[in-house]
């Protein structure tokens, strides 16, 4: 092959259709007096046509329905917590709203319950940025929590019991990062779902706790603990709580 | 879900190069819905004058480096000179074709590997192939042309001329 004739690039362009149609003239011309060059053009388009040949078929598959929500990481985890779906408490309620224990020797739910309740009372009564992401972005905004608590987070559909997602936001926590999602009903009652990495392990927890006039029902539950809370009496959150629970640990 | 639904025609496509590209079906799925996450939450970085499917496929590209980097090199290139040629041209049965060249795919430096399935499976032109690898034209130039003759060369076609073993 003369160099000065026919580069390389221009032979990979004829071969990839690259070319307009004067240049693919010329090329033709030149590949009928350079049976090197057209051979190795005759090998590269069959290597095109082997790889549809072999790869086309995957463009028929049926994009898998899950993909459409953001992964549930560890799935094998999910078999671990659907057989642990049974309601223990947990005993030992000292240091409850503990607030200002953060990182204390006793980083386990008083701080977990403690933050929640910290977030919930800042952020609802924030009017114009009660959230950093709101509703209208839901799969963006369950892709970057899950993203960074490095677990599937779900935001729960409470439009039966009458409280829309408003949004939600990342916190910092004692435990790394937290997502805290909002809910707002006609009335304009807010309920938050504070989420955060469990690092007790996999036990799995219902329990109910009041500060004044915010009350929590928070649980643990595999990779994760929630906290549902709403300046609300106990007997009217125990059935959101409840149905918050049912939508994230089917 | 609006996102969703403006990524979900790529969806195909991207799964395709990701098939190639790793051959393992789970991993190359895992590609692709890491890449669709990523997509969906960064959406804002995507400039709409741009083209969708070009931005895709450079985040699928991004990862799919990156995993190579945590791989700690697990299959390195051959160099040309130690890959046997064989003596005689084989017989050219379309199906023993297509599977030598998905065999020999492997064989390649994943950056080679990378442009040639860019530009011969999925059709971008060598500008968007370029960037969507981030590097210049002429990069992707010289890599589609040595993957192209690595392929050949790995695959026997190059046996029935006799010459030529090294890339330019």
């Amino acid at each position: 092959m003369n160099p000065a004739q026919l580069d390389e690039a221009t032979l990979q362009a004829f071969v990839d259709g690259q070319l307009d149609d004067g240049e693919r003239c010329a090329v033709e011309a030149l590949l009928a007096s350079n049976p090197e060059a057209a051979a190795r053009v005759r090998a590269y388009r069959a290597q095109t046509a082997a790889l549809h040949a072999a790869f086309d078929p995957v463009l028929d598959e049926p994009v898998p329905v899950g993909w459409r929500t953001p992964r549930r990481r560890g799935a094998t985890y999910l078999g671990q917590v659907a057989a642990a779906v049974v309601l223990l408490l947990v005993g030992g309620a000292g240091g409850w709203w503990a607030n200002d224990r953060l990182g204390g020797p006793n980083d386990g739910a008083a701080n977990f319950t403690g933050e929640a309740a910290l977030a919930h009372r800042v952020y609802t009564k924030e009017v114009r940025h009660a959230v950093e992401v709101a509703a209208d972005e839901e799969a963006h905004l369950v892709a970057w929590l899950s993203k960074r608590l490095d677990a599937p987070l779900a935001a729960p559909d409470l439009t039966g019991r009458g409280y829309e997602l408003v949004g939600g936001r990342l916190l910092p926590a004692s435990a790394g990062a937290a997502a805290h999602l909002m809910y707002e009903n006609e009335a304009g009652d807010r309920l938050t779902l504070y989420i955060r990495t469990n690092r007790e392990g996999g036990e799995t927890a219902f329990r109910f706790e009041q500060d004044g006039a915010v009350s929590a029902f928070y649980w643990l539950d595999g990779p994760l603990a929630y906290a549902v809370l709403a300046e609300a009496e106990r007997e009217t959150l125990l059935p959101l709580a409840r149905a918050v629970y049912n939508e994230l640990s089917p | 879900m609006s996102r969703y639904a403006r990524l979900e025609p790529h969806i195909p496509h991207l799964r395709r190069y990701a098939r190639a590209l790793v051959r393992d079906v789970e991993q190359a799925d895992d590609l692709v819905q890491d890449c669709l996450e990523r997509a969906m939450s960064r959406w804002h970085l995507w400039r709409p004058t741009g083209s969708l499917r070009a931005w895709l496929f450079t985040i699928l590209h991004n990862l799919h480096v990156n995993a190579i980097a945590k791989q700690a090199r697990r299959g390195t290139s051959l160099p040309l000179d130690t890959v046997p040629t064989p003596a005689e041209a084989p017989v050219q049965h379309d199906r023993t074709q297509v599977s030598e060249v998905v065999a020999a795919l492997d064989q390649l430096a994943p950056e080679q590997r990378r442009v040639l399935l860019l530009v011969a499976l999925e059709d971008f032109t060598y500008a968007e192939a370029a960037a969507i690898t981030g590097v210049p034209i002429g990069t992707v130039m010289s890599r589609l042309a040595r993957g192209r003759e690595a392929l050949r060369q790995i695959t026997g076609q190059s046996g029935a001329s006799g010459g030529l073993r090294r890339v330019k």
